[in-house]
């Protein structure tokens, strides 16, 4: 009985190459990523153009989602954690969700199968 | 005719003509940049259009209302209209075509409307908008520039304006600062975030009036003579001095010196001096530029600011401000040394220059202010004028011209034509694994 669990990962764009490599070191190859806009407890800058003041607060941030099965989760939030920290408000934070089905498109095949990694294209 | 054709005068200002012409699209560049996206498509159409609504307005009767034969200091004549007695006639002193003057004009009469459209930026309907330059150009630039250049009271009285300061620049941005408030804001301006959204684009549209702008101040000598590299010069020194004076305020005022403030104060410098270039020597050109820059900074982020009204791009806090001190300063600094045909300012013993300067530019003013006030009260009795809330939400491009300027993703839009048949599962899916 596999039980598949979704992990977002909301992290600073710089560590993207870092956190994919730490990723796949422990086994976990899928991974969807979006440019996504966050803020938390950072404050933004201000802009200032012809005069005119802007409140910039919203920062540039990925997301980077994946669906485990095999490997715990415990072991990628620790990963993430020790590839992503640096220790200054901005961090990012890591959301854990339960995930009811899932299918892999090109085999048609369904539920943990589908995110293991035994179905190699030959 | 009788006039021999000089030849070097006659390529440079086919050169120059030509330069002039490339600030209408420099110009649609540095607006468009400063928009927002959804509004870009629509902010570069309105100089892009002019270029061919107003080069047949000159071809048919711009050109001889401002260069016909002179009715009362008013007005000119229509007796050249359609270019009618041009073609053959060699202009005397410069010893070039008639035919090339009214090509070189014919860009400047492009531009000034064109220089207008930074007010209102972000809420115009564009037929309003046609319409409206139309009658502008025909009513107000028209009449202004027979008075200055046409032989008509402001040039009898004694006013200078080499490259086109009142006629041009003061006329557009006062122009522009009345539609700005007729108009009204932009909706959600103070609340919402209106940031440009392509500053490499601002810049190559800055560069490219920069560029050009050497043709609309060096070419107004009519001549590849001294009084052109005089105006080559003092444009280029102005430029300079204003980006440096804005930079400068801005860091002190604002904190940081920004590339917007670079490319605006140039562009100011390069307002200033376009009535003064072939009249002032090249020192007091420096300082045209820098109090330029300085003067234009103070009024786009200072005293726009405080009074609240939304000059979108700030025609009149460059244009009609910096027009109105390059005015001043030709009034103060020309100098019959540099252009006999000038006279001599303030700066040298005399106040003539500088009173015919003050009246030239109160003229303006009033034609401006009241030209655009009628015109745009008997437009908005037939046809609405401001984009409503919802044109402005959704952007004007998409609902003016049903465009859009960034289709980046690729997938936002589907094909309509070269799609038909069945619309069961079966189908699609047997059509899609083609």
């Amino acid at each position: 009985m596999s039980k598949m669990t979704k992990i977002d990962i909301i992290a600073r764009p710089e560590k993207l190459e870092d956190l994919k490599l730490a990723l796949n070191s422990i086994g976990v190859q899928g991974m969807t990523v979006s440019q996504v806009f966050g803020c938390g407890l950072q404050k933004g800058h201000i802009e200032v153009y012809r005069g005119k003041e802007y409140n910039v607060n919203l920062l540039p941030m990925i997301k980077v989602e994946t669906v485990v099965c095999d490997v715990p989760v415990d072991d990628v939030m620790e990963v993430a954690r020790n590839t992503l920290q640096t220790g200054n408000v901005g961090d990012g934070k890591i959301f854990v969700y339960d995930v009811e089905d899932c299918m892999r498109i090109r085999t048609g095949t369904r539920g943990f199968k589908a995110i293991s990694d035994d179905e190699v294209v030959e | 005719m009788g006039n021999i054709l000089d030849t070097g005068n006659t390529a440079w200002m086919l050169m120059s003509a030509a330069l002039v012409f490339f600030m209408t699209p420099g110009l649609a560049f540095f607006y468009g940049g400063m928009v927002r996206s959804k509004n870009v498509l629509s902010t570069i159409m309105h100089s892009f259009f002019l270029v061919s609504l107003i080069s047949v307005e000159w071809i048919l009767i711009g050109y001889t209302m401002v260069f016909g034969d002179d009715i009362s200091g008013f007005i000119g004549a229509m007796n050249k209209f359609g270019l009618a007695t041009v073609a053959g006639t060699i202009m005397d002193g410069a010893g070039i075509p008639e035919m090339l003057f009214v090509a070189f004009q014919c860009m400047f009469a492009i531009i000034t409307p064109a220089l207008i459209t930074g007010a209102f930026a972000e809420r115009i309907k564009f037929g309003s908008f046609i319409i409206i330059a139309l009658l502008w150009s025909v009513l107000v630039y028209n009449p202004m520039a027979h008075w200055v250049w046409g032989g008509g009271f402001l040039a009898k009285l004694g006013a200078l304006d080499f490259a086109g300061g009142l006629v041009i620049h003061i006329l557009s941005g006062v122009s522009g600062l009345v539609l700005a408030i007729l108009i009204g804001k932009r909706h959600g301006y103070g609340r919402l975030p209106m940031l440009p959204h392509h500053m490499p684009m601002v810049i190559l549209g800055a560069s490219m009036l920069w560029f050009g702008w050497f043709g609309f101040n060096a070419g107004s000598a009519l001549g590849a003579n001294e009084l052109a590299a005089n105006a080559f010069v003092t444009t280029q020194a102005a430029a300079a001095m204003g980006a440096l004076g804005w930079l400068i305020v801005e860091r002190l005022h604002a904190g940081r010196p920004t590339l917007l403030g670079a490319a605006s104060g140039s562009v100011a410098g390069l307002v200033a001096i376009t009535p003064a270039a072939g009249f002032v020597n090249i020192l007091p050109s420096l300082w045209i530029g820098i109090l330029g820059g300085i003067i234009c900074y103070i009024s786009v982020a200072v005293i726009k600011q405080k009074l609240g009204y939304d000059d979108s791009l700030d025609a009149f806090g460059i244009h009609g401000v910096g027009g109105t001190w390059g005015a001043i300063a030709t009034g103060i600094w020309c100098s019959l040394d540099v252009n006999p045909a000038g006279a001599n300012g303030l700066y040298y013993g005399s106040s003539d220059t500088l009173i015919a300067q003050l009246i030239s530019i109160v003229a303006a003013y009033a034609l401006a202010i009241i030209g655009t006030y009628i015109i745009y009260t008997v437009v908005n009795v037939f046809i609405p004028i401001r984009a409503d809330e919802k044109e402005q939400t959704s952007g004007i491009d998409i609902v003016e011209h049903g465009e859009s300027a960034y289709n980046y993703t690729g997938f936002a839009s589907s094909s309509l034509s070269g799609f038909s048949g069945d619309t069961d599962l079966a189908s699609i899916v047997a059509r899609t694994n083609r």
